[in-house]
């Protein structure tokens, strides 16, 4: 782990792009084969099963520590990372033999999953005892989950391409997809892309988000519009021998949605399409809200009576592959004419349509239509040069959204917490309230959204308002005002105030209203019923 | 069981109701006990000044034209028949703990302290007593100290690579304390430059016969290019000012105890940071309250609640002192 302590040291220790590129790049040229693999799955999202769960690490800690229970929680609301706390609040170190090599520390922490906690809680104990302290924290930040260490996919793959001289498009194909680090080696990783064909996604192209419409854009005429759909981003790849659904996480969801598995049949082979997953309405032809299709994402195999109830329906907006060819660098008007080809060739029945284009002859005309995006369960508009190539990731410039303005109300907050990671020691997460006749409903929790400057004021306020603490959450009097924006509202029994909000955050401090003046549990209720959001949220999974 | 504790809190601050005298009070009073010149424990406006003869010079400095008395080290003064004695505390050079007896009854404020010597201030001297206020601003089992002498040679390495890059070095570190005591510790590597705050203070502590290196006070001439190599020490307000940019490309880095938390850091938008710090750590606040031998603890200026909560479970009487100053908290620069 030594090799990879270093880099993130240097990783860390910098906020400059480049400084970080030519230190990931010369880790990528020098570093141990193994640990090489290792690293592009680490800072891929690919990490594996956790072996302890955060409560046995707390519990282990504190008592290896020698520290009571709740004053590891204490430490931990200061330090706001547990990993961190973790290292920091056991003993320094004994000196031992050097560390192990990144890949044999994760094939460890592998084989350790599924054993009795005793043997779990053992290796780790030695582990915690005998790793130098930075290596101490990367272990325990590869045993608490995913570590990113600041390096985004793209960077991580200008890096490799430097490393390689392989082009960055083909390094970011050959690591799309499923592969296991401890069964592949670096060379084959990065040189995949010359491989036959198989069932792997191309890199997804992202949009940016429009500020301020689209007078800027240039003529109408050169761009499409589509509705901005509140679903799941996917890739349906048909190859030969290979049918898979791909999640923009890079996540095989095919066994999730039984209902595509048809399409396989009726799919030429060699085709790839990028599209929404969406919970469907029979009954109107529309989208079903966001909850249901959350019900789908939790699980991975699917009950009929939740089939019957949040059917699966693919709306198509890219060709990305027709007969094996690579279509990405044609202009999108001309994939689109493809895709519209293929699809009008198959039964209707099929789970899979086109995402209707909206026809508009001038910028005024597509203001006035994003305006009943939510009539058609949308969230707004997408806006795609019709010239442009399908480019992986997001380049600015080509490929928008332009979002509905969320809902909002003013709330007061009720309740303070100190943030983790960045933010600890600044009061940064709060619990809101609206009112209900005299009495106070907490309804949601937001934590970004404010200055920093904001923060560092709000918490100098609940230090010194704090009415009670319950470990590391303060009460306050109700009297700091918000308006809260949020995109979805549900109905949910399993909140006090009967509903659950998509993406609240705070839009603004409201200093000029006084907390008498807060919108009220009624406003809340007209909202849900104006969304027609009726299905409770099932708790979100990886997606 | 006492009559009634031998100093409690007014508005004021910390008071002694039997010598009718206030510890480091933060509002005007007849006549203050303070333990070190830094802002938050000295200041303006009481009538009396007393401290020890090493601070008073910088407490001079910074509160201009005060009445003051001074009292070295370990030396009884009697208050209206309360005896009282200023101890080490080793901080920053002339820091004080205040020991307070009145009739047999023996309390300890202990004012900031650190309990390993960092080669400039008089080393911390534990005093025996029943009751110990002690301050516990890094009053958490996460806050440990390594050795000085290892976190120095970090920073020294850290500066050497930066010159060996073409870069000037800049770190933060309080003005007052943490820069000479950084000043006194590193290895002569290359020019130091520093900032007016922080060369003011060289200049008072070297009349007293502090010894410290050869600076150079950063005037307007000045850039990294006049002076290749440099370490320049500076408040942390400076950094990521235009006076700052004068330096570049530099490196910029904070010396502070705050730095031993990563969160902390990269929310000062630092890369670099060095847990060095002028209060003590979180076995240096339990070795000190053992030494003390007092039954009875009251924390102060920090992680009070849980710091005391630890103690109770130590066995110990111990409680709360709420201040109305937070003293070096997370968002500060002082620690």
């Amino acid at each position: 782990m030594k090799a990879f302590a270093a880099l993130f040291a240097a990783l860390d220790g910098t906020s400059s792009t480049a400084a970080k590129t030519a230190a990931l790049a010369e880790y990528f040229r020098t570093a141990p084969e193994a640990d090489r693999v290792w690293t592009i799955a680490l800072l891929s999202g690919r990490r594996p099963r956790r072996a302890a769960s955060s409560t046995e690490l707390r519990l282990w800690a504190a008592e290896a520590a020698g520290v009571a229970d709740w004053l590891f929680e204490e430490s931990y609301a200061v330090v706001g990372d547990l990993a961190e706390t973790i290292a920091l609040i056991l003993p320094p170190p004994a000196t031992a033999a050097p560390p192990p090599a990144l890949s044999l520390a994760m094939s460890g922490l592998i084989a350790l999953t599924g054993q009795p906690a005793e043997a779990r809680r053992a290796a780790i104990l030695s582990a915690w005892a005998t790793l130098p302290s930075t290596e101490r924290f990367l272990y325990t930040k590869l045993l608490t989950g995913g570590f990113r260490m600041g390096v985004s996919q793209g960077l991580m793959t200008r890096a490799l391409a430097q490393a390689t001289g392989r082009p960055e498009a083909e390094i970011a194909h050959a690591l799309m997809g499923d592969w296991e680090p401890a069964r592949t080696s670096f060379a084959a990783l990065v040189e995949r892309a010359a491989e036959g064909p198989d069932s792997r996604p191309y890199p997804f192209a992202l949009a940016s988000a429009l500020e301020g419409g689209p007078d800027g854009l240039g003529a109408p005429s050169d761009w499409c519009a589509e509705w901005k759909w509140d679903g799941i981003r996917g890739q349906l790849v048909a190859r030969p021998g290979a049918f898979a659904l791909w999640s923009r996480g890079e996540e095989l969801i095919t066994d999730r949605f039984p209902e595509f598995a048809p399409l396989a049949d009726f799919l030429p082979a060699g085709t790839v399409i990028d599209g929404e997953v969406l919970a469907w309405d029979t009954t109107t032809g529309q989208p079903q809200p966001f909850a249901a299709l959350q019900r789908r994402i939790g699980r991975k195999t699917v009950p009929k009576v939740l089939l019957h109830e949040a059917p699966a329906r693919l709306l198509a907006y890219d060709l990305l592959e027709a007969g094996g060819q690579d279509l990405r660098a044609l202009p999108l008007a001309t994939r689109r004419a493809r895709l519209e080809a293929l699809l009008a060739g198959l039964p209707a029945d099929l789970p899979l349509a086109t995402s209707p284009l909206l026809a508009f002859s001038d910028w005024a005309a597509l203001t006035a239509a994003r305006v009943t995006a939510r009539d058609h369960r949308a969230e707004g508009l997408m806006l795609k040069r019709a010239g442009s190539a399908y480019v992986g990731g997001r380049k600015r410039g080509d490929w928008w959204k332009w979002k509905l303005d969320p809902f909002s109300v003013d709330a007061v907050m009720v309740y303070a917490q100190a943030g983790h990671g960045r933010r600890a020691n600044l009061y940064t997460d709060f619990t809101f309230a609206v009112r209900d006749g005299d009495a106070l409903v907490p309804f949601a929790k937001a934590y970004s959204g404010l200055s920093d400057a904001e923060f560092a004021e709000i918490t100098a306020w609940v230090q010194r308002h704090t009415l009670e603490r319950f470990g590391p959450v303060r009460r306050v009097p109700p009297e700091l005002v918000f308006e809260i924006a949020f995109e979805g509202i549900q109905e949910s029994p399993r909140h006090k105030s009967g509903i659950a909000l998509r993406f609240p955050r705070m839009v603004r401090w409201r200093r000029d209203k006084p907390a008498v003046e807060i919108d009220t549990i009624e406003t809340l209720r007209a909202l849900l019923a104006a969304a027609g959001g009726r299905l409770p949220p099932a708790p979100p999974e990886d997606i | 069981m006492m009559a009634a504790d031998l100093l409690t809190l007014t508005p004021q601050g910390l008071y002694c109701p039997d010598g009718d005298f206030h510890i480091d009070p933060w509002r005007p009073v007849s006549r203050a006990l303070v333990t070190h010149g830094h802002s938050d424990h000295a200041r303006p406006g009481m009538a009396a000044y007393l401290t020890t003869p090493q601070a008073l010079p910088v407490i001079r400095h910074r509160l201009g034209a005060i009445t003051a008395q001074t009292l070295p080290y370990d030396q009884p003064l009697s208050i209206n028949g309360v005896t009282v004695s200023f101890h080490p505390a080793g901080h920053v050079p002339g820091s004080a703990q205040i020991r307070v007896e009145h009739r047999g009854e023996v309390w300890v404020v202990s004012g900031d302290y650190k309990t390993e010597p960092d080669g400039l201030a008089e080393p911390f001297a534990p005093v025996t007593c029943h009751t110990f206020i002690t301050e516990c601003t890094f009053g958490l089992p996460v806050f440990r100290w390594r050795p000085q002498m290892e976190t120095v040679a970090e920073i020294a390495r850290w500066w050497a690579a930066n010159a060996a890059a073409g870069k000037t070095s800049l770190l933060a570190a309080y003005s007052f304390g943490k820069a000479q005591r950084l000043l006194a510790a590193l290895p002569p590597l290359g020019p130091i430059l520093t900032h007016g705050a922080v060369e003011e203070v060289n200049q008072i502590l070297r009349a007293q016969g502090y010894a410290l290196p050869q600076t150079t006070r950063v005037t307007p001439d000045i850039t990294g290019k006049t002076h290749p190599g440099a370490l320049v020490l500076a408040p942390p307000s400076a950094l990521a000012t235009p006076w700052a940019r004068r330096f570049e490309p530099a490196e910029e880095a904070m010396a502070s105890g705050w730095m031993a938390v990563r969160g902390i850091r990269r929310r000062r938008g630092l890369g670099t940071g060095f847990a060095l710090s002028d209060h003590a750590d979180w076995d240096g606040l339990l070795a000190a309250v053992r030494a003390t031998g007092a039954g009875r603890v009251r924390a102060t200026h920090g992680y009070t609640e849980p710091f005391a909560r630890a103690l109770r479970d130590l066995g110990l009487q111990a409680d709360t002192l709420q201040t109305e100053f937070l003293g070096d908290d997370a968002t500060g620069d002082g620690a």
